[in-house]
């Protein structure tokens, strides 16, 4: 049984690493916007099915014109997700404009409940906009853009490993993920506005004092969320294929989840908690029903992600990196 | 007041729909008006008194639902093989309890961890508890088939009173009618007792009402388990009423559904959830759908096209979403907001000079 288990295990990283990192770049939106308000953006997650929808009609309108083919693919990839992440990032300055500034001194209940209605008007918006669009399916389907798959012949380096194999599409969204990570890391350390976001999120009313204009830091901090969370949805699409406007819901669960384990309000924390969510996720995916005895099955998977969020709760509530916090009277 | 009302609910309500021959359906949507009343008024303890945001309170109407449905089917011989299933009608009104306090159980099980971390954690927990308890109902069918899985349950035994089978609407409008009054009961009793105003304390400002020696972790987790107690006693009621349930029943939309009652009601206001779950319900189940009607006519009869994909039946989470939203910003406290009870201070001073006086 554990041969299996290692046997599979090359592959198991390869596609827990490529979901991890979908999960860390969503649980960054989550992270930052409760960092800077202390409000679970629950549209966040539907930010970035809109995201995928978005990039997925730009690359099929790419498609109907020929380009796919005759320009280079990263490029156009690139160029969906440059346009994406403009849109969704302004989606989300609107909705923290229309839904969150009148409610930020309002009891958090209330503010909660208004995430929540965004959530759902966005994916039945998502929803009618595709079937108008696509003859009454809501579903979408892109081109696909990276065909090639590339073999790892690990089986030659070790004998008790067999090989993995992944689609090249893999390479494209590992890279791009990990520099959306680093650009973010360095915005938010080294720049005066990433300074801003730290100190509103720390005191907002001190900051304020010190001549930070609070309310466009939020705005900010919501435009890189929602961008980010936009973008990947398009690196999601590439990866995966069909989507629907149901995807985020449970994604974005995930991703929330993601960002508690890591320490909430901490972006580095986010980063490592995403991964380890979407490692854990593929290995019980591959292995659940080896293990138990084909009692418990794959079907199992998206359990585990809410059973590691109700641990960190129970035992280190303030994530593997966050700070514990002290209430403040 | 309540009196007239429970003279129309129980007499007139009935007997003016009972002219047309729409008298089934008609009781059907009343019975659902009833049954959904109930978990609206036990999610209001959680939501409106408590203060604590609960998503996935479908997940408590799911387990009292197979509670009951899993022995009043031949499903429990799967796994039990001392007697023999499925339980007869006469068990229902047992089960109604039985179903209330399996998913009073399990709130308090999911509320332990919870409750206890302060922060928002407790929405997007329970959030997620929805959809896990449907995505294990939806797969408990092996190793050892306790749920029948996505196929659902079927057949299930409806209630016996006195011999005789309750199959109508029109029957089963009197077991909720009866049901909901003894819970407005409770209800009423609980909002007025210490534990609902503790409730309100805690909902109002944790520090201070922890500073009045309420324990806030004990006071939660009771809104906690007597919201999931209504919400499982009604779930027993809708397995037995619809004799088929699945888990489809039971999705993220149907906990938002009832969240949207309570908000539009007034959270907190016993009055205000029941006109809320009323709307709501008649919306839900009547109006959206004899709109799509009517608008499938208008395009085939009237040459006015309209898309299908605008069927209202369809819009239910833009319609949803959208009160969700306008509620929270323009009437955050609902069509009937709450009231708090004027305390006659002079009570107080007599009871009290009345105590010196005996000591």
């Amino acid at each position: 049984m554990l041969e299996n288990i290692l046997r599979t295990l090359p592959q198991v990283l390869f596609d827990g690493i490529t979901l991890g990192t979908v999960y860390a770049v969503i649980a960054l939106g989550y992270t930052m916007v409760y960092g800077i308000l202390k409000l679970i953006n629950f549209a966040h997650g539907e930010i970035f099915m809109t995201g995928a929808f978005i990039g997925t009609a730009i690359l099929l309108a790419f498609s109907s014109l020929g380009w796919i083919g005759t320009l280079p693919i990263i490029i156009l990839v690139l160029v969906a997700m440059f346009l994406t992440a403009g849109v969704t990032g302004a989606i989300g300055v609107g909705i923290e404009r229309i839904a969150y500034r009148p409610l930020r001194k309002a009891p958090k209940l209330i503010a909660l409940i208004s995430a929540i209605g965004i959530s759902f008007l966005l994916q039945d918006l998502v929803r009618f906009t595709t079937e108008f669009a696509n003859d009454g399916n809501f579903y979408l389907i892109g081109p696909e853009l990276f065909k090639s798959n590339i073999n790892v012949p690990l089986s030659k380096m070790a004998s008790f490993l067999s090989d993995a194999s992944f689609k090249t599409s893999f390479l494209f969204v590992l890279v791009t993920a990990v520099a959306l990570m680093i650009i973010l890391d360095v915005f938010v350390n080294k720049t005066k506005w990433g300074m801003a976001m730290r100190a509103v999120a720390q005191d907002r009313d001190t900051a304020a004092l010190m001549g930070v204009n609070v309310n466009k830091t939020i705005s900010l901090t919501f435009f890189i969320g929602s961008a980010l969370g936009g973008a990947t949805g398009v690196l999601f699409a590439v990866q995966y294929g069909t989507i629907d406007p149901y995807i985020g819901f449970i994604l974005g669960l995930k991703a929330f989840t993601a960002a508690v384990l890591g320490g909430i309000g901490n972006i580095r924390g986010a980063v490592l908690g995403g991964l380890i969510i979407g490692v854990v996720e593929m290995f019980a995916a591959a292995n659940l029903s080896t293990l138990t005895n084909h009692v418990i099955g794959a079907e199992y998977k998206d359990v585990f992600a809410f059973i590691i969020l109700i641990l960190v709760l129970l035992f280190k509530p303030e994530g593997l990196l966050g700070k514990a916090l002290h209430e403040k009277v | 007041m309540w009196a007239a009302a429970g003279l129309v609910l129980a007499v007139l309500l009935p007997f003016a729909a009972s002219q047309g021959d729409s008298y089934e359906s008609f009781m059907d949507v009343s019975t659902m008006v009833g049954i959904y009343v109930c978990m609206a008024l036990g999610l209001n303890i959680v939501v409106g008194m408590a203060g604590l945001l609960d998503l996935g309170f479908v997940a408590f109407f799911a387990i009292g639902a197979y509670t009951y449905a899993i022995f009043a089917t031949p499903q429990a011989n799967n796994f039990l093989h001392f007697m023999d299933f499925p339980l007869s009608g006469n068990t229902f009104w047992l089960f109604i309890l039985i179903g209330g306090l399996v998913a009073s159980l399990f709130g308090v099980l999911l509320g332990i961890p919870v409750l206890r971390v302060k922060g928002d954690y407790l929405a997007i927990v329970t959030l997620g508890f929805g959809e896990i308890i449907r995505i294990v109902f939806n797969n408990m069918d092996k190793p050892i088939n306790i749920t029948n899985g996505a196929l659902g349950l079927s057949s299930i035994t409806p209630p016996t009173l006195f011999g005789i089978q309750l199959l109508n609407a029109s029957q089963f409008y009197y077991v909720v009618l009866v049901v909901a009054l003894l819970v407005l009961f409770i209800i009423r009793k609980l909002e007025a007792s210490k534990v609902g105003r503790s409730w309100r304390a805690v909902r109002e400002n944790e520090i201070a009402a922890q500073a009045m020696g309420i324990n806030l972790f004990k006071t939660k987790l009771t809104a906690f388990a007597v919201g999931a107690l209504f919400s499982g006693m009604m779930g027993v009621i809708f397995a037995s009423k619809q004799t088929f349930i699945d888990p489809t029943s039971f999705t993220m939309l149907e906990s938002i559904t009832i969240l949207v009652m309570v908000v539009l009601g007034g959270m907190g206001s016993v009055p205000g959830v029941i006109l809320g779950a009323a709307v709501v319900t008649i919306l839900n189940l009547q109006v959206l759908t004899e709109v799509s009607n009517w608008l499938t006519d208008l395009s085939v009869n009237g040459g006015i096209a309209i898309p299908d994909v605008l069927s209202p039946s369809k819009m239910q989470r833009f319609i949803f979403g959208l009160l969700l939203i306008l509620f929270a910003l323009y009437k955050p406290k609902g069509l009937i907001q709450e009231k708090n009870r004027i305390v006659d201070p002079k009570k107080f001073t007599e009871a009290g000079e009345n105590a010196h006086a005996s000591n």
